[in-house]
């Protein structure tokens, strides 16, 4: 089970790097726990602190004047490394939602399979919402699931954002595909039966 | 009309939801310790077990020492991980290759060289180098734990059917020029989101030339251009590798399934959603300079300059750039290397070990040079061993280390320090992916062997 997301408003956290790896997301050396809890506080760790362990004051993390539960991050997110604990360190630091112009497909399955919403939408957009946000902290967005918008909750300013009809099913209800799997088990079972000959 | 991806994917097809989105079967699901224990706690939650054990195999990787292997581990939670593992394979009846025990090694390595990777095949894994064993001629893919944990609740996975893109590799590439220095090629032209959404077929009479071991390292790097995984058709190259390894078919198995295998290849009218060709003979020895697999170029020529890159990439390239220390438009050649590391899912095989070792053969290493040689598999250390490849390493002043990931992503003690170079046969060049600070040259292992002798960034000699 996952936490249904319907609607949220909030303001963002603009961090606009591109290219942004899961190893930025959360570094190799924080993946030896066995749960999925606790991995928040080390989200960016690197970009967060210095190698003596004090916060870098330029990083967008540790700037007081930007807060909220969606981050709106650079082209291309989370690339490289499949770990799922860039999924689990974004939702727990308090995010719920991630905005970006394109995301790397493993990146985009984790995020949608733990109730973090990742919102595809276009360059301009995109560049509109960091102008925007930058240059007013306290902004709010507004993100609607069934409607598949994002907004800029003020001025109105909106763009549509794609999802599959049953990742968004799922997300609504807070349903996961486990539940789905194990309900077509007798499925399952057929398949294998018929292919047995060929495996 | 299809294409190999599509044969593959469609016969593996349990069903598929109104979206669009399949339930695609499984045949073979790798774990390591890293990425399953939050699967199988998942599995505990719901009270459930797991459904085909017998199609699940574990093999500890990434967070293993590469030194005395047969002494209990350290560090605590290294240790606890590893602990982690073996419960719950013992418990839920998977085998596991355990640290030091003649199978275990990089999952990616390990696969194929067993035979537990073959051809037709559905195969995952909790890590996103699983595009390894598409050179075998089968759809693998990395994915995340909860999709690690669909597949041990119900052996079936949820996906949507990625596109598909065919890249040719024609001709013959010039001495020198290893199966990496032409991944890296192709990186550096598509990009790192190159291949997002896509399945890559490699083809092209220079991919069918390539050894097994070296189709291994270029559909490993398949992720790096975003793609979903990178496959080759199976051949007689596959099939006499495959043959008589221990968990291939054997006897009349063998023939038939050799028959069933060679109908594996993508139509000659099959249409591919890309399709792109890179001429082999136009391909360099290369390396990267900036802090993504795309940042690479001939290990001769320049870093580029500012105005040749797109405005609004700027930024990024310049903050790439002042990690790594250098300057737009300037020169490698010549520069100090402080690590060397051979090894990883990338260019951990015996043919990666023995470009290195001859090539060392005879020479010293240089005084100011770390270098960590890992094989990929305690089956390579051992063949380099039999081959005498320890001798002519340790002669040359290197030290043949135990299997593991080690500092690929340097979840173990081998951490390059801060502000370092290393050259690093490995597959990613992240910031800090070798240690906090540590900064990544990307290469194939004969230029990191050159770079090895001469304690400089250097072509290598042919």
């Amino acid at each position: 089970m996952i936490k249904p997301f319907t609607t949220l408003i909030s303001t963002a956290v603009p961090l606009n790097i591109e290219n942004i790896d899961t190893d930025q997301i959360i570094p190799a050396r924080f993946l030896k726990a066995t749960t999925r809890e606790g991995f928040g506080q080390q989200l960016f760790f690197d970009w967060r602190y210095d190698h003596q362990g004090n916060p870098r004051k330029e990083f967008v993390l540790n700037d007081p004047q930007y807060r909220g539960k969606i981050l709106i991050a650079g082209k291309n997110f989370g690339c490289g490394s499949s770990r799922e604990h860039a999924a689990w360190a974004i939702y727990g630091a308090g995010f719920q939602v991630v905005i970006s112009s394109f995301f790397a497909d493993i990146f985009r399955n984790n995020a949608l399979n733990n109730g973090l919403l990742p919102v595809q939408i276009s360059d301009s957009f995109l560049a509109r919402l960091f102008e925007t946000v930058q240059a007013a902290p306290s902004t709010t967005l507004t993100v609607d699931l069934e409607r598949q918008s994002v907004a800029l909750t003020e001025s109105g300013e909106e763009e549509n954002f794609e999802i599959s009809p049953y990742k968004k099913e799922c997300l609504l209800k807070g349903f996961d595909d486990i539940d789905y799997l194990i309900s077509i088990q007798s499925k399952i079972e057929q398949f294998e039966k018929n292919n047995k000959n060929n495996r | 009309m299809k294409t190999l991806f599509d044969k593959i994917w469609d016969a593996h097809t349990v069903d598929t939801l109104a979206d669009g989105s399949c339930v695609l079967y499984i045949d073979r699901e790798y774990i390591h310790e890293v990425t399953s224990p939050q699967a199988f706690e998942g599995l505990r939650k719901r009270g459930i077990q797991v459904f085909r054990p017998q199609q699940i195999t574990a093999s500890p990787d990434h967070n293993i020492p590469t030194r005395n292997q047969h002494l209990p581990v350290q560090d605590p939670l290294s240790a606890q991980q590893l602990a982690t593992l073996e419960k719950n394979c013992t418990e839920n009846g998977i085998t596991l290759f355990k640290v030091g025990s003649p199978r275990n090694g990089i999952i990616h390595v390990m696969g194929p060289e067993t035979g537990l990777t073959q051809p037709g095949m559905t195969i995952v894994c909790g890590d996103s180098h699983t595009s390894t064993h598409g050179a075998m001629g089968c759809i693998a893919f990395g994915i995340g734990t909860s999709e690690v944990e669909m597949v041990l609740a119900s052996q079936c996975i949820l996906q949507t059917k990625p596109k598909t893109m065919r890249i040719n590799v024609e001709g013959e590439v010039q001495p020198g020029v290893c199966s990496k220095d032409i991944i890296l090629h192709i990186i550096s032209q598509i990009g790192t989101g190159g291949g997002t959404g896509h399945f890559i077929e490699f083809a092209g009479s220079t991919i069918r030339s390539l050894s097994m071991e070296a189709r291994m390292t270029i559909c490993n790097m398949s992720i790096e251009m975003g793609a979903r995984g990178g496959m080759i058709a199976p051949d007689e190259t596959t099939f006499a590798y495959l043959k008589d390894r221990e968990y291939a078919p054997q006897g009349a198995e063998w023939d038939k399934a050799v028959a069933c295998w060679r109908e594996l290849y993508s139509d000659p009218d099959a249409i591919f959603d890309r399709e792109i060709t890179f001429d082999a003979a136009a391909i360099r020895p290369m390396i990267t300079y900036g802090t993504n697999p795309g940042m690479g170029m001939p290990i001769d020529q320049a870093i580029p300059p500012l105005c040749e890159i797109e405005e609004n990439n700027r930024p990024s390239f310049l903050k790439s750039l002042a990690y790594m220390g250098f300057q737009p438009g300037e020169k490698l050649l010549g520069k100090p290397v402080d690590y060397v590391f051979v090894g990883s899912c990338t260019n951990g095989r015996i043919e990666d070990l023995r470009t290195f070792a001859h090539y060392v053969a005879g020479k010293q290493k240089a005084p100011g040079v770390t270098a960590w040689i890992v094989p990929g598999s305690k089956q390579v250390e051992q063949q380099a061993i039999a081959e005498g490849l320890r001798e002519l390493l340790e002669a040359a002043g290197f030290e043949l280390r135990q299997p593991g990931c080690s500092a690929c992503l340097a979840m173990n003690e081998d951490k390059v320090p801060a502000g370092k170079y290393c050259i690093a046969t490995s597959n990613r060049n992240f910031e800090g992916r070798q240690g906090p600070g540590a900064r990544t040259l990307l290469a194939g292992p004969l230029v990191a062997a050159a770079c090895a002798v001469s304690g400089v960034i250097c072509q290598p000699e042919i």
